[in-house]
């Protein structure tokens, strides 16, 4: 399994066929406490760099990008319970949804673990 | 510059600055200061304050079975009580008629009292919208004056005076511009919106059907021009920029902007929102916009925040005035006329319709024309200095001890943008606007706009005194120099409001909406 970052500071976990999408341990902490997630439908197809799912804080709303193009197959149902499982657990417990990779190639434009956190720094 | 707020309850404090001087009351309440219970709490099911017949339940009616047969549950209250309970709510209240309001983006200024005077008029005040327009050709006439303001005072040649407040007129702009270029047969896909921009604007557009896309900015807070003119192409339907923007900058490159956006075959709505601070100085029509919504509430004191509705006229360029919605008044040689659906046909075949059943809001179009031609032409150009320049001298008065991260970028315009850089480890913007409530302020505006990390935004109007600015300077300046020294005292804050900090994030994640009969389970 690989992960992946890009720029919108969310991570996308790679294995085989299908991803694992979540938000950075970066971009919780510059949001706040979060109150709200609002996860994509299963079945929507979502492009890269396009809208996928929204997070909710205390301070603003914001847009949680696609990270690949692909099919979702799956949003955890546990954050609309417990949005605050975003701060508490932003890599793990509190990923958003998970998605079949329709192009591959698309990975290749993103960060790995060690660009993303020199990225990070620059901010 | 540490003027004190004169004005305020003191309570009296020990050396800590945290314990109320005296002996404990044995109500719990201060001096004739009232804490208020929830009306539920005060009202009880054996007092009324009407004397209602007793109902013949034995009549027949005609609801058909569906009849409430329980308790509905209301508090019963007598007159008195019920006064009571929401004039002492009231008194918890803060208002611009009890001190400053820099809510930036709000334009929260005085509301004339001649405004409130005229508009109480009955024959303003009593008329109904259906009646006949013989008997109201006075009030016919205030829409038509002030739609002839509007387009005096933007330089554009058409209005629609309907629109409910600023995120409606925004709908009503992009209506329009929909509406003209489906008549061109020109199904564009995408609307521009600034980093900066107003949330109403990128959910105006997805409302009307519109993908929207980001339009970056310079590092000095401007729309960046390049970038801008790169993404414009045959998909784009619309630009919406707000100017000045919610930096508080003046868009400089506003005709470049919108000759570039024309040269592309689309349309510029400009956000009128901050419409205040150039009033009688620019007029959008020069600068090229297509449509733009104007705050009445904010420009033209007619009063919001929660004092009243607000009204959002929308002007039109050339482009886009066939499209305009529906009613408008005409002045003919008899009188004023109202243009509604039946009498549109022929001069105004190409309406996309309506916004809203009646005219507008009438109460709100009469305090509007009476602030204008009570200030005159002269009067509104003092208005948009004097709100410029009070702006300024709040901006300049604090950047030696707030991030201003905008302040080599020129003079700002109504309002002055501060972020959170430099606060000592663990302090926020937030504690700052607590910190300011003990202060005896309304907090500014807080994290907006998104371009700043921690963005306090502040929006002192033009109706602010030199002292009363010196006192709300004082008092920023105080709360910041303890955000920066990492006062723990302020993550407490505030001390001495009648609610300590509240949970917002437990209010969000878990909210109460409606009061429990704690008897009923």
């Amino acid at each position: 399994m690989s992960r992946y970052f890009t720029e919108e500071h969310e991570w996308i976990d790679v294995e085989g066929d299908t991803a694992t999408v979540g938000i950075t341990d970066y971009a919780q902490e510059q949001l706040g406490d979060i109150v709200f997630v609002e996860l994509p439908d299963v079945g929507t197809v979502v492009e890269q760099g396009g809208d996928a799912a929204v997070v909710e804080s205390v301070k603003a709303a914001s847009d949680v990008y696609a990270p690949i193009s692909g099919e979702v197959t799956e949003a955890n149902g546990a954050l609309e319970d417990d949005p605050a499982l975003v701060n508490t657990s932003p890599e793990e417990d509190g990923w958003f949804f998970k998605l079949t990779i329709s192009d591959k190639s698309e990975l290749e434009g993103l960060m790995n673990e060690k660009t993303y956190a020199v990225f990070v720094e620059g901010l | 510059m540490n003027a004190p707020n004169k004005s305020g309850w003191k309570p009296e404090m020990t050396a800590d600055g945290e314990t109320i001087g005296g002996p404990p009351t044995h109500t719990g309440n201060r001096a004739l200061m009232l804490d208020e219970a929830l009306i539920f709490e005060i009202g009880d099911r054996n007092t009324t304050g009407v004397d209602l017949p007793q109902p013949d339940l034995a009549a027949p009616n005609r609801l058909g079975g569906l009849e409430r047969k329980a308790d509905i549950g209301l508090p019963g209250l007598s007159e008195p009580e019920t006064v009571r309970h929401y004039t002492r709510l009231s008194r918890q209240n803060y208002a611009i008629d009890l001190g400053l309001f820099p809510l930036g983006s709000c334009t929260m200024k005085h509301n004339p009292r001649l405004n409130e005077k005229v508009a109480r008029l009955p024959g303003f005040a009593d008329l109904h919208p259906m009646a006949p327009t013989s008997t109201t050709q006075g009030a016919l006439g205030v829409i038509y004056e002030l739609a002839e303001w509007l387009k005096t005072l933007t330089g554009m040649p058409a209005v629609a005076m309907s629109p409910k407040a600023g995120a409606h007129g925004e709908l009503c702009g992009i209506l329009a511009i929909r509406a003209a270029l489906e008549a061109r047969g020109d199904a564009r896909k995408v609307v521009l919106c600034p980093e900066s921009a107003h949330g109403t604007n990128p959910a105006t557009a997805a409302f009307a059907g519109y993908e929207v896309e980001d339009i970056p900015a310079t590092p000095e807070g401007r729309v960046d021009l390049a970038a801008l003119e790169a993404r414009l192409g045959p998909d784009i339907a619309a630009v919406m920029i707000t100017n000045p923007n919610t930096c508080g900058l003046f868009e400089r490159d506003f005709r470049k902007i919108a000759d570039a956006v024309h040269a592309a075959g689309a349309l510029v709505y400009c956000d009128g929102a901050n419409f205040n601070a150039i009033v009688g100085r620019v007029r959008p029509g020069d600068l090229g916009v297509d449509a733009m919504h104007i705050n009445l509430h904010k420009t033209f004191s007619t009063p919001h925040g929660g004092g009243g509705p607000g009204s959002g006229p929308v002007v039109f360029s050339e482009a886009l005035a066939p499209f305009a919605p529906l009613p408008f008044v005409e002045k003919t040689a008899d009188g004023y006329e109202l243009v509604e659906e039946e009498t549109a046909g022929e001069h105004h075949a190409r309406s996309f319709g309506r916004m809203t059943a009646f005219h507008g809001q009438m109460g709100m179009f009469t305090r509007a024309l009476t602030y204008m031609l009570s200030h005159g032409a002269d009067g509104l150009k003092q208005v948009s200095e004097d709100a410029v320049l009070n702006a300024n001298y709040i901006l300049r008065s604090l950047e030696d001890v707030l991030f201003a991260p905008y302040a080599d970028s020129g003079p700002c315009m109504h309002e002055a943008l501060f972020g959170d850089k430099g606060f000592a480890e663990g302090m926020s913007t937030l504690d700052l606007a607590k910190g300011l409530i003990d202060e005896g302020f309304h907090p500014m505006t807080m994290y907006f706009p998104l371009v700043v990390h921690g963005a306090m935004l502040v929006e002192p109007t033009e109706t602010e005194s030199k002292a009363a600015l010196d006192q709300f300077i004082g008092a920023m300046r105080s709360v910041a120099s303890r955000a920066i020294a990492g006062d723990e005292s302020l993550k407490t804050a505030p001390h001495y409001a009648p609610m300590r900090r509240l949970d917002e994030t437990l209010a969000a994640r878990k909210p109460v909406l409606a009061w429990a009969d704690p008897g009923i389970v």
